[in-house]
């Protein structure tokens, strides 16, 4: 595997858009480049350009123009690979990303394969293990917030920090050591109030870690929300509403939704994972037995339950109104602890007297949230998408702190914490240090797995077997 | 006078060369020993003593390997001390205090009682080389000898030059001639060499000493030794060291004389041993301690000569002596000799292979310091691997190698060749990544069946070895099935303040406990009655215990080594072309082209490779 051919790529999703970028790595990228590209205004040829600069012109074969494009030019070693790197914003279709693309293979280009460029950099020094992983996270972020996470964490900013109670941990160790290997000279015993000290520093540092991980999953893989609501209140209209754009199926059949509909919607740069359910009405029928056990399933893996009902169809009839209260009231003894949230959709189609009647019996759930919107109207929609987010313990995000959303640095952490402990009770026990030095070496191993310290041919095998083609 | 080709030629006869020849000679090679005075066979040209942290555990390895030092250090003991024995079991450290004379005398009447091994005393001045391969040496008379192999242990005869004060000669030894001739051969040959120096403490007359001011350091209660063989006993009686202090007194006399310091005045260039300084050294660089420990140890059981540790100088004879007069008990000191430096010739040991088998000439082989090595042990050690791969090239046979978390003995190899070393090498428990599994209580298990593979390692041995083993299994064992009533077992861990039992239990839980130890456990009927009925000794019960109150770190370690040494079996080609890495760094590019390791590991452990270069080196070779 010796980079030294020019590989090229589309750089932006495949499928037709305004515009797509198309991108070439390799000692030949810009030499390559020059002999279809040719300037819109003078003769100059993009090998004489600067390094990080754009041009504009055509790209030519045989004197046929495909496209009017933009050429960005980053030379060796300033580039994302660390080689010549020519970036070809072209337009969008895929007629003329094909051209370009097949164009530059016949002039000597190679079809990168999936997560090369990564690969180049990695191999170039670019980015470190953590880095790497953190552009495969970037590219398959879709809301803000994870995006924010993995940008963070490709400056470095998560292995920088475990690097640093790495380092202290090391210096302590080697301490251990000497007490060891010099214990017949009149040395210094390593002072364990102060490594006792370290160790305590170390563990909250571990556990704000590995506490992270369930925010940042949560961050990287959007909120859960199970909507739980009979067929036809309004789900799919809800969605909608809060998608701004009409996406989901809407019809006033019962049952025109799939079975579950999961769909990811970003509210304030957070992500929601809404889980459509059937129902939980209690009934003698088998099969609908069979869905409202699904449907607790589905409560389950929630983190956030939405009740959905339609005020007209309740404020009209008095056992029905009975019916969704049991209901909640079920739910809310099944999950005390998790975010209930009743919502009288339709809320046009009742009058003002009716409103006040359902909020009066409804609202007074204890460990519920209950409000009135009207999907299709428009109404309370943004309220309720505060409501949603005001479940989202987003402190940690907005006081930048460091977020781990990576499952492998996860079981390092809770490994290296493992390790730690045992530390700290061998520290209480007043164990020699040959039998702590273990200990302490197994916890820097884990920690050199994120900061990639320490080489693990598996390792990387996984890493860049996950990166899509581009970066 | 010399018409038959040997099978091994061995130049020097100190720790490595005695080691090494003995190796060849058991192992049936037509060995010769050529040293430049016969009467100087195994000198201790430094301390007394053999053995100490991972030192310790080196002799116990060279011993269960079928090699001599440990036998050796038995016989000439004047004292012994298992350190460390407060912390694990991978930190106790058998020590001896040796009779100079005698160990000399010992080693010699080994080797002469060695089948196949040849005495020549002579200085060897050059190499036979043909083609890349050594045929033979040629001595100061121009006598040439012929050889398939050749083992060089010069110690530090190479150019050696002698520093006492502002005065310098050249000498390989107090009172011996150095040697010349071979570095400037094999730099012609295409060798790098370099300097390093070393020191040593003044000897004085014990009876100027008044001993009664110092606090007496005897030997241990219950000696040990270091032989796994029966045929060493423990001491019955010892000698005592002493220990005394130097003073701000002593340290201002001593800087008296800084400025005719060849440490100081710039004409020692070459590097010492950090961890073995000078006594100008210590003053120099703590100058904040006011007190260094000086221990006084006698060099044999007859002599009334001893030897002051603590306190190497090169400083001018005058001067060391005024300085040690102000030293508690060495009002009225003589002295038999002053202490000096030595500066001397190595050749980095990134020049050698795994065998230790230099890469640029074929059937040459370096041990000691000429590897830039510090220590008896550490010379020996060499000295035996290379003894036998000198004996199995020769008979064609696959070269022996011992792994990281297999000896003390592969560390430091790997080490050697690895890393190579700025300064004297010497071996520490902490350069063993794997310390748990590398202990002196169980070298015989680990290397004993090695050792008797190779034909060095007698039967006797190994199945001393295997009895001693199968005793212990058979008492843990005992522990993992017998049980024990809470009303016999709860007044002796309540005497030791450990939580009581509610009902029976095995025997291995309690012992397994960290504050209860075999003298407690022993309080068992039951446990007592094994030991008398199977006529346990005390190796065999320090094994158990080991086994059962450790368990969990040794597997734990076990498992390390296991995980970690996956890259050992990634096995880079020979040759192979480092620079077309472009993506590595320059500085492992070039180290890893000289060094050209064998493995991915091996790799990974040269200082200036990082992860990231290893990972591209995965990378590279499709992993």
């Amino acid at each position: 595997m010796i980079n030294d051919d020019t590989i090229v790529a589309l750089a932006t999703p495949s499928g037709a858009g305004a515009i797509a970028v198309i991108r070439l790595s390799g000692d030949d990228a810009i030499v390559i480049a020059d002999t279809c590209f040719q300037s819109i205004k003078s003769e100059k040829t993009l090998s004489n350009q600067k390094t990080h600069t754009i041009h504009l012109g055509h790209i030519v074969e045989d004197g046929r123009t495909i496209d009017e494009v933009l050429v960005s030019i980053f030379k060796n070693p300033n580039s994302y690979t660390g080689e010549n790197v020519v970036e070809i914003s072209c337009h969008g279709s895929n007629y003329i990303q094909q051209e370009i693309i097949q164009l530059f293979l016949r002039k000597g280009c190679r079809m990168a394969t999936a997560g090369e460029f990564t690969l180049r950099a990695f191999l170039n020094g670019k980015l470190d293990l953590s880095q790497a992983e953190a552009v495969a996270d970037l590219i398959s972020s879709d809301n803000e917030a994870s995006h924010q996470i993995a940008m963070q964490q490709m400056r470095g900013g998560f292995s920088s920090e475990i690097a640093k109670l790495r380092e202290e941990l090391l210096n302590f160790a080697s301490l251990i050591e000497l007490e060891l290997d010099f214990a017949e000279e009149d040395v210094e015993f390593a002072d364990r109030t102060q490594f006792k000290e370290l160790i305590e520093r170390i563990r909250f540092v571990l556990k704000r870690l590995i506490d992270s991980f369930a925010v940042g999953n949560v961050i990287k893989n959007g909120i859960p929300v199970a909507i739980v609501g009979e067929p036809n209140v309004g789900k799919s209209t809800l969605l909608n509403a809060l998608l701004n754009e009409e996406r989901a199926i809407v019809s006033e059949i019962a049952g025109t939704t799939r079975d579950t509909i999961e769909d990811e919607i970003s509210i304030g740069g957070i992500g929601f994972r809404f889980i459509d359910t059937a129902g939980i009405r209690e009934t003698k029928d088998v099969v609908e037995s069979i869905g409202i056990k699904k449907t607790f399933e589905k409560i389950d893996q929630a983190q956030v339950v939405v009740y959905l009902f339609e005020s007209d169809v309740v404020s009209n009839d008095h056992m029905k109104s009975n019916t969704i209260r049991v209901e909640i009231e079920k739910i809310r003894n099944k999950y005390p602890l998790k975010p209930l949230l009743v919502i009288a959709n339709k809320v046009d189609k009742i009058s003002e007297n009716q409103q006040l009647k359902l909020d009066d019996t409804l609202s007074k759930i204890e460990g519920s949230s209950f409000m009135f919107i009207s999907a299709k109207q428009n109404i309370g929609v943004d309220a309720l998408k505060q409501q949603l987010l005001s479940y989202v313990n987003t402190g940690a995000l907005r006081n930048n702190d460091t977020i781990i959303t990576n499952s492998r640095h996860y079981d390092s952490l809770i490994k290296a914490f493992e390790e730690v402990e045992r530390v700290r009770e061998g520290l209480e026990s007043g164990l020699s240090g040959d039998l702590l030095a273990i200990d302490i070496r197994q916890a820097l191993y884990h920690f050199g797995e994120i900061t990639g310290e320490i080489s693990n041919d598996d390792l990387l095998g996984n890493i860049f077997a996950n990166f899509c083609i581009g970066k | 006078m010399f018409n038959e080709v040997y099978d091994v030629i061995v130049v020097g006869a100190g720790h490595a060369g005695s080691e090494a020849a003995a190796a060849a000679a058991n192992m049936g090679s037509k060995t010769l020993l050529v040293t430049m005075n016969l009467q100087n066979i195994a000198q201790m040209s430094c301390n007394p003593a053999m053995g100490g942290i991972a030192k310790g555990q080196i002799v116990r390895e060279i011993d269960a390997l079928g090699g001599y030092s440990g036998i050796v250090s038995d016989t000439s003991a004047i004292q012994f001390k298992m350190l460390n024995k407060s912390k694990g079991p991978a930190m106790w450290s058998p020590r001896v205090q040796s009779d100079r004379m005698r160990f000399a005398e010992d080693w010699r009447m080994l080797l002469e009682g060695t089948a196949n091994l040849d005495f020549y005393q002579e200085m060897v001045s050059g190499l036979l080389v043909e083609g890349g391969k050594v045929v033979g040496v040629r001595t100061s008379l121009g006598i040439q000898i012929k050889g398939k192999s050749v083992v060089l242990t010069n110690g530090t005869f190479l150019n050696g030059l002698i520093h006492i004060g502002d005065k310098n000669f050249g000498g390989g030894r107090a009172g011996e001639r150095a040697a010349t001739g071979i570095t400037e051969q094999l730099v012609d040959l295409g060798f790098d060499s370099g300097r390093m120096k070393t020191g040593t403490p003044p000897r004085v007359d014990g009876r100027s000493l008044d001993f009664s001011k110092m606090s007496e350091q005897p030997g241990d209660e219950n000696p040990e030794k270091f032989s796994y063989l029966k045929a060493t006993r423990p001491l019955t009686k010892q000698r005592a060291c002493h220990m005394t202090y130097t003073s701000l007194e002593v340290h201002d006399l001593l800087r008296e004389g800084f400025d005719r310091s060849p440490m100081f005045n710039g004409r020692i260039k070459s590097l010492g041993p950090r961890y073995c300084p000078s006594i100008e050294d210590k003053i120099n660089r703590f100058a904040d301690k006011d007190r260094h420990q000086l221990f006084i140890e006698p060099e044999g059981w007859n002599t009334c000569e001893v030897y002051v540790n603590g306190f190497s100088t090169s400083l001018p004879e005058d001067v060391q002596f005024k300085a040690l007069r102000s030293v508690v008990g060495f009002e009225n000191v003589k002295f038999f000799r002053p202490g000096y430096a030595i500066e001397y010739d190595y050749f980095p040991p990134t020049q050698l292979k795994h065998t230790l088998e230099t890469k640029i000439v074929q059937g040459l082989y370096f041990a000691g310091q000429i590897n830039g090595t510090t220590g008896y042990e550490e010379a020996a050690s060499q000295g035996l691997m290379a003894g036998i791969n000198a004996s199995l090239k020769v008979n064609e046979k696959d070269a022996f190698t011992l792994k990281r978390d297999e000896a003390y003995i592969g560390v430091l190899i790997d080490d050697l060749i690895t890393k190579g070393t700025e300064e004297p090498y010497r071996m520490f428990t902490s350069r063993a990544e794997y310390r748990t599994l590398l202990r002196q209580d169980n070298a015989d298990l680990r290397l004993t069946p090695k050792g008797f593979e190779l034909g060095l390692a007698s039967e006797n041995r190994l199945r001393r070895m295997e009895e001693k083993h199968q005793a212990a299994k058979n008492f843990v064992s005992f522990f993992e099935t017998t049980s024990v009533k809470p009303e016999e077992i709860n007044p002796i861990l309540e005497s030791k303040k450990s939580a009581k039992v509610n009902q029976s239990g095995k025997l291995f839980k309690v012992f397994a406990r960290p504050n209860i130890d075999m003298a407690d456990i022993r309080k068992v009927e039951s446990v007592e009655s094994y030991i008398q009925d199977h006529n346990l000794d005390r190796e065999i019960i320090e094994q158990a215990e080991i086994q059962v109150k450790y368990a969990g770190y040794i597997a734990k370690e076990k498992n390390n080594a296991d995980k970690l040494t996956r890259l050992e079996y990634v096995k880079i080609p020979e040759g192979f072309d480092y620079s077309q890495i472009k993506s590595m760094s320059f500085e492992a590019r070039e180290k890893l082209k000289n060094i050209q390791p064998t493995t991915v590991s091996q790799a990974s452990r040269i200082s200036g490779v990082s992860p990231n270069d290893i990972s591209v080196l995965l990378v590279y070779m499709g992993r």
